[in-house]
């Protein structure tokens, strides 16, 4: 089956959906995800940040189709010509699925520890706008404990249903789901239960925003401080490849997450022994450093740029500011002499 | 969310045994989880119109699915109250069809008349007023929904004797 | 009086029981279908009347009797859709109150058509007492053997149920009324596979409304054809119309198709006119999320010919002159009632109702009940209106299912055809504030303010 996205041709199977066409060719055209997540079962469709306008249906049926297309969900027919990044209608949905997404969201990125690999700051520089025009009170939820290793936000979260597939597909006794409905929907266990089974961890690789995060690397370091490498060790839980990235900082392991992909997927998913218990050099093999995106912010701390030594000459200056505040806010009894006054007109600090 | 825990006594009688049975023969052998909306209903009536953390558990027990799929689905429902609710449960519909003829002044009457407002059970635990969205009697309003009935064409002196009636225990609020 | 097809023995003495039903000439349909016809003759018929879906998108029910797989084999389900919950809509509780046998005979034909063997008739949790009456109604259709094993000695098995809900909107949308028939909660499935390839525990499924489904009896005992002689154009044969609001005689009424507004409006057998001497302000002709109605654009079009109650003449001139005829949910109001009041209503229900699944309408549903809420309260400002605009426009199309376009609509027409109201809200706070409720001082004797102002 031929489709064109963008005007670019592939060849593609019959089933592929229109994302993962997009995905084949690569580049701009891509779509952005949200929600959808190659290895869960029945993930998509839900965050509408990959929507494309389908120009022509196809060969058999050439009329466009009327909606926009969650691109996730949508197969490809042979023939389809569908319009991406190079339609503005496409361009319209996505900024308006941005600012939806972003009116309740805390954007608290200065102390969220996703910032720098967060999929909804990439989706904001690329389609948000720098000023809200949601002037009411943002919804807040009740804090949840969910156990000893992952951090629930509720605030950050858009409802992906990611890390519900994650409890379905790769666990057995989901303790967490969602409650609610609307815009009150809120990920829970309903009864402040602990989320202990060996691979909830994987919860935290699949959320793309900071509702759930690495509890043992609870702010510790922003993640473009960290160097990962790419490692592995004989992992003998059942179904676990034991490959991980490790993000390190000078000998620690702060934090061990699965190998993400371009589009931030795992390519496999590991289990909470390899996530959470061991944090000693020793226990790994490390392959060497985890290639990044070009422009990613991780990319920051790479491994090849020459860092120069920074010297903070701050503690003169502190110093003689205070002395000069001092005089400057006016304790009349330690008047400014004549020399100083010069440099400091009155009121103008 | 973290949720106020409250006790209820749990009674599964043999009656609403059988009745929760006969609900599930309704769908195929296989499809037990059909039956939950209808049983969790039943359950919710035989037990004061509340449904406590242990009651859903024992429910997903008889149904045979995990305790999470009966809180999602309680939670996304607005008929299954998860807290304890006046007996009496004045359900007005305060949708734009019965606004027109005057149901927030009813509601504001009623509020005032026992003394609570809207979502606050009287400290008999009688009586609670609650303003619900549509409930499909636009053409008889004002109108309220008081336990598996609709109490229409509502003024002030019908939600008086409604009152009075309640007190005195002559309101039937389920039809088994 | 024009035909009644659906509400013709409304009036009799018992036609609640299933005797008086059956000696009435009810059942009558099902004989005649599993005696005289096969499934796919009852198809053609029910195709060859243009009967259309009665639950508010119009689609034409034999063609989509029509997609069910038949090939794949599996077990087929019919379900009845009687979670009416739009609002001003209230015309399947009727039927199904006072005529339950009528909608289970239309069960019985309808699956038999569609081969199906395993029917349920979802009905919302809060009519409790009608989804007892239809309990009770299918132990008598079983005890006089039109359900069960070898039906009529066809070899014909029908088993039929009732499924309650539990109080939510969504579950009207087909493919939420699945789910939530599963157990689950009613969050709309994405689209395709449509339900006729897989619907119920991923069966062929066919989902219809209970009008329609109450109609096919006299289609069957009537053919097709005839059915399609009543009506108008493409809207053929009769509909039920809930009308509410501020008229003389709100009710469930069963009109022909291409009955004018005019008539319907102010004849005695119909509305009676309005129910004060208060003048006509505005109309929702098809239930809250169709788009209201001006005041000179209820009888006539914006071509100035007569509005008929009819698919096509009620969306004449689209939405920006035009509405829809829905769900029939006729909501009349007079000149002291408050549009800005009513849009904030109604933006409050649908955020009430969103399933929270997809971003847009989880979002911007409370997004516009919140701009709506501070403007009927004297908090607006001069860009709301245009920001309410953007939002609805944002929400419109982007979405899983047509909540999301339901929640837009309202507000767009309202601001389409109000937008002096709400200006009048954001210049005049004082004036708004503290008002009783719905009822207003008429806008027409306030309108000269707002023309006055020069922002």
């Amino acid at each position: 089956m031929k489709v064109t996205i963008d005007g670019q041709a592939i060849e593609v199977e019959p089933g592929t959906t229109i994302l993962q066409a997009a995905r084949k060719i690569g580049g701009e055209s891509v779509p952005p995800a949200m929600c959808y997540y190659s290895k869960l079962k029945g993930s998509g469709g839900k965050c509408r940040c990959c929507l494309v306008e389908v120009a022509k249906g196809s060969d058999a049926d050439p009329r466009p189709m009327p909606k926009l297309m969650a691109s996730c969900v949508t197969g490809c027919m042979d023939g389809m010509e569908i319009n991406s990044k190079s339609s503005d209608r496409v361009k319209e949905a996505r900024e308006s699925v941005t600012e939806f997404l972003l009116i309740n969201h805390p954007l608290d990125c200065p102390v969220c520890d996703q910032a720098g690999e967060c999929d909804l700051q990439d989706l904001s520089f690329e389609h948000g706008k720098a000023k809200s025009r949601f002037i009411e009170e943002k919804r807040t939820f009740e804090p949840e404990n969910i156990g000893p290793n992952i951090q629930l936000h509720m605030n950050r979260c858009i409802l992906c249903y990611r890390c519900v597939m994650v409890a379905d597909q790769l666990t057995d006794n989901r303790v967490h789901g969602v409650m609610d409905r609307g815009d009150h929907s809120n990920i829970s266990t309903c009864i402040s239960k602990a989320i202990d089974n060996e691979f909830s961890g994987n919860m935290i690789d699949v959320c793309p925003v900071g509702a759930l995060t690495d509890k043992t690397f609870r702010f510790k370091s922003r993640v473009w401080f960290n160097k990962p490498y790419n490692a592995h060790r004989e992992c003998t839980t059942p179904g676990c490849c034991g490959k991980t990235t490790l993000w390190m900082f000078g000998d620690e392991i702060q934090r061990v997450t699965g190998r993400k992909d371009v589009y931030h997927e795992v390519e496999e998913f590991i289990c909470n022994e390899c996530r959470f218990d061991h944090k000693t050099p020793a226990d790994w093999v490390i392959e060497g450093p985890r290639a990044f995106d070009k422009d990613s912010v991780i990319n920051q701390n790479n491994y090849t740029q020459e860092l120069e030594t920074v010297v903070i000459a701050t503690e003169e200056g502190i110093l003689k500011g205070r002395e000069q505040d001092r005089k400057k806010i006016s304790m009349p009894a330690i008047p400014l002499n004549k020399d100083e006054e010069a440099d400091f007109k009155h009121g103008n600090i | 969310m973290e949720r106020t825990h409250y006790k209820q006594e749990i009674n599964m009688t043999e009656a609403l045994m059988t009745r929760i049975n006969e609900l599930i023969s309704h769908y195929p052998e296989d499809k037990r989880k059909s039956a939950l909306l209808p049983v969790l209903h039943e359950v919710q009536d035989a037990h004061d119109n509340w449904l406590s953390t242990e009651l859903m558990n024992k429910v997903a027990e008889i149904i045979q699915i995990l305790p999470i799929e009966v809180y999602e689905v309680v939670s996304f429902y607005s008929m299954y109250n998860q807290k304890p609710v006046g007996k009496f449960l004045f359900e007005f519909c305060h949708t734009s069809p019965c606004c027109l003829n005057g149901t927030e002044d009813l509601m504001d009457y009623t509020c005032e008349k026992l003394g609570v407002k809207t979502g606050e059970i009287t400290a008999d635990g009688l009586f609670e007023v609650k303003g619900v969205e549509c409930l499909g009697a636009c053409g008889y309003a004002p109108m309220m929904q008081l336990g598996d009935f609709y109490k229409e064409h509502l003024t002030k002196e019908k939600i008086d004797q409604l009152i009075v009636d309640c007190r005195d225990n002559k309101i039937i609020l389920h039809d088994k | 009086m024009s035909k009644k097809i659906l509400l013709d023995k409304i009036k009799i003495p018992g036609i609640k029981t299933y005797e008086v039903y059956r000696q009435n000439g009810g059942y009558a349909s099902v004989e005649k279908a599993m005696k005289a016809m096969t499934p796919d003759e009852v198809v053609e018929q029910v195709k060859a009347s243009g009967l259309r879906g009665r639950g508010g998108a119009g689609f034409p029910a034999g063609l989509k009797w029509s997609f069910i797989d038949k090939k794949s084999g599996k077990p087929r389900h019919l379900v009845c859709n009687a979670d009416e919950s739009e609002p001003g809509t209230f015309k399947d509780r009727y039927l199904m109150e006072f005529i339950p046998h009528l909608l289970i005979e239309g069960m019985i034909t309808s699956s038999f058509a569609l081969g199906a063997n395993l029917s349920y008739i979802y009905i919302r949790g809060e009519y409790m007492w009608v989804y007892k009456i239809l309990e009770r109604a299918i132990a008598e259709a079983k005890a006089a053997g039109w359900l069960g094993k070898n039906i009529l000695g066809t070899g014909y098995d029908l088993e039929l149920y009732v499924h309650c809900g539990a109080g939510a909107y969504i579950c009207g949308e087909e493919t939420a009324l699945i789910e939530s028939l599963e157990g689950k909660r009613g969050n709309p499935r994405i689209k395709p596979p449509f339900p006729a390839v897989s619907g119920l525990w991923a069966n062929p499924t066919v989902v219809n409304n209970v009008e329609t489904i109450a109609s096919v009896p006299w289609i069957v005992n009537n053919s097709g054809d005839e059915y399609a002689k009543i009506g108008i154009g493409r809207s053929t044969g009769t509909k039920l119309i809930s009308a509410s609001g501020h008229i003389k005689n709100p009710g469930v009424y069963e009109i022909e198709l291409g009955l004018s507004v005019y008539e319907f409006m102010n004849s005695d057998e119909y509305l009676g006119g309005m129910s004060s001497d208060r003048p006509l302000k505005a109309l929702v002709p098809g239930g809250s999320s169709v788009p209201i109605l001006p005041a000179d654009l209820i009888y006539k079009t914006a071509n100035g010919e007569d509005r008929l109650m009819s698919y096509e003449s009620l969306s004449d001139g689209g939405f920006a002159t035009g509405s829809m005829l829905g769900s029939g949910g006729f909501i009349v109001y007079d000149d002291t009632s408050c549009i800005v009041r009513n849009t904030w209503n109604f933006a409050r229900f649908y955020h009430h109702e969103s399933c929270g699944q997809c971003s847009p309408c989880r979002e911007g549903t409370g997004w516009l009940e919140k701009v709506l809420w501070r403007i009927e309260n004297g908090q607006g400002r001069e860009e709301d209106i245009d920001l309410l605009w953007s939002i609805q426009s944002k929400i419109e199309g982007n979405t899983i299912c047509p909540l999301g376009d339901a929640a837009s609509w309202p507000v767009a027409a309202a601001i389409r055809h109000f937008r002096d109201e709400f200006e009048y809200h954001v210049r005049f706070p004082e004036k708004i504030k503290n008002r009783n409720h719905f009822v207003a001082e008429p806008f027409e004797k306030v309108k000269h303010l707002v023309s006055k102002v020069i922002v």
